[in-house]
């Protein structure tokens, strides 16, 4: 067999995928965290949880009603995001004007209620989800096996990822975004309805987290504390990247993704800790992070 | 803006204005009439309150008492974004131009409050500059372009009152004079226009009245023809 640094091929590019599925879970989060956190400044504790809603929705729902893995794909992120909105509408902005600590402890609590309610409810040993019958098997790349379920995750975050830097670059409402982002109030003297824009950025960082959850439920062990170990992950990501940079949260989340999975290669030990080395070491040098602005 | 301009109308009432950031007390008790069509200053040394007062106009301060009737509609209770689609426009001290968009994103960004406001062509004529560099991003612009699309941009709104605060500040002569240019070409057109200026000498031959206004309160008002036999009276606020 082939060897890489004495490493074959085949266990070198089975660890890269996974890392690069792992980062295109990381790049959906931290994207969600970014957008969120440009317009509304805060830092959304509770992201892991609604990533987890977003998994956990698309279980139940097949379990009591049948609903297909397709469906849940819109439907899980449209529910979760309203949740979202109500999280925004009832919660947040009413301690919009106090110190950015408060509504990151607010977030905080909200996920330890939703996490802890459904622990109650299902547990935290995993429910099972079985995926679509077309994604079955998978392809011989020669040198390693690629399932296709892994190939579409990829896919589809990537153009996920790819349509929301789009939107938030290239459109109108966009620009209604980066605007917002640099001087929320002079927006609102313009006529543009910025606590609604407020509440829909939220709703629409929530969707991609619950996005990420849907596609994370055939793959991953889905329970109510998923979403707990992540988000530290992409707390750490986010941080590398810069706060509130769309593209450097993509960018870094990917990136990440294959540094885990090449650690897991020739270090397995360290595989756990080497993107918060990279954070301290980035933090160090960079302290705005890697696409963010100078301070 | 073809409709005959009725300059009886009140297009502005302030009456009994107190405002406050946090706990200090800003504006005390102001009242402040402006038709149609009219271009009116607030004089004032700089913590006179004088932008304070556009602030407030579109609830950008902490707490307001008093009333502001703007068209007959009292806007105490309106969030900036309603007071905005009233047909107000308010180009900020600080300019606000959105660093990460480019000119002409910048200049489209203001959503059209009411018809009858210019269209890009139009602008991009009386601001060729801002043509050239309409691909430019915000944080590449100079003072002076930075305060032509401020103004251009709340032009193509329609909005028919604006709140200009300061907008000579630090510019070169020769864009002050533009910019009076522009002034005199939108008081033809019949928009009413509030203007915070520090530079009397711009504002002298444009506005039809001054507000002169010291410690959060109005102090003094002349118009345009007292102003020659109040002169050392307004020196005498003004500290010049």
């Amino acid at each position: 067999m082939d060897m890489i640094l004495g490493v074959p091929i085949a266990v070198l590019a089975g660890q890269l995928l996974l890392g690069v599925i792992n980062g295109a879970f990381y790049a959906l989060l931290s994207l969600g965290l970014a957008v969120i956190f440009g317009l509304l400044k805060i830092i959304n504790f509770a992201h892991g949880a609604l990533y987890m809603l977003g998994a956990l929705t698309t279980v139940v729902m097949f379990d009591a009603f049948g609903v297909n893995y397709w469906v849940s794909l819109f439907l899980a992120p449209i529910l979760v995001g309203f949740v979202g909105v109500l999280i925004e509408y009832f919660l947040l902005r009413r301690i919009a004007h106090e110190d950015h600590i408060y509504s990151l402890l607010l977030t905080f609590g909200v996920a330890l209620v939703i996490q802890g309610v459904l622990t109650n409810i299902y547990g935290v040993s995993g429910l099972r989800y079985s995926m679509p019958d077309v994604f079955r098997g998978g392809v011989n790349l020669g040198f390693m096996f690629l399932p296709y379920y892994r190939a579409w995750v990829i896919v589809i975050a990537l153009l996920v990822c790819f349509g929301t830097w789009f939107m938030i670059e290239k459109t109108k409402l966009g620009s209604y975004l980066r605007a917002g982002t640099e001087d929320s109030q002079l927006m609102q003297g313009f006529g543009i309805n910025v606590p609604l824009l407020v509440s829909l950025t939220y709703g629409f960082g929530v969707m991609l987290a619950a996005f990420a959850g849907v596609l994370a439920a055939p793959i991953y062990s889905v329970s109510p504390v998923m979403g707990g170990n992540l988000l530290i992950v992409v707390f750490a990501v986010v941080v590398i990247g810069g706060m509130g940079s769309i593209a450097g949260a993509v960018i870094t989340g990917l990136l990440m993704g294959v540094i885990e999975g090449f650690t897991k290669v020739f270090y397995p030990e360290g595989a756990s800790a080497v993107i918060f080395l990279v954070m301290v070491i980035v933090l160090l040098i960079r302290p705005s992070g890697l696409f963010g602005k100078e301070a | 803006m073809s409709n005959p301009v009725d300059r009886e109308y009140e297009q502005l009432r302030i009456s009994g204005l107190h405002a406050f950031y946090g706990e200090s007390h800003i504006l005390h008790g102001i009242n402040i009439v402006v038709r149609r069509g009219e271009l009116v200053t607030l004089l004032g040394r700089n913590g006179a309150g004088r932008s304070t007062t556009l602030k407030a106009i579109m609830n950008m301060v902490g707490k307001r008492t008093g009333s502001i009737m703007i068209n007959g509609t009292d806007t105490l209770s309106c969030a900036p974004h309603q007071i905005a689609r009233l047909g107000v426009g308010y180009c900020p001290e600080h300019r606000g131009i959105f660093a990460s968009l480019n000119v002409q994103e910048n200049l489209t960004l203001p959503p059209v409050v009411r018809s009858g406001g210019m269209g890009l062509e139009e602008i991009y004529n009386m601001f060729p500059n801002l043509y050239e560099r309409r691909f430019s991003q915000g944080s590449k612009l100079s003072g002076g372009e930075q305060q032509m699309l401020a103004m251009a941009r709340i032009l193509r709104t329609g909005a028919n009152m604006l709140l200009l605060d300061e907008i000579t500040e630090g510019l070169a002569p020769v864009i002050v004079q533009k910019l009076g240019e522009v002034l005199m070409k939108l008081k033809a057109k019949g928009l009413t226009i509030i203007l915070v200026e520090q530079n009397f000498h711009f504002a002298a031959p444009l506005a039809d009245r001054h507000y002169v206004m010291e410690h959060g309160q109005i102090v003094e008002e002349i118009s345009a023809d007292e102003l020659e036999a109040k002169q050392s009276l307004l020196n005498n606020y003004l500290g010049v």
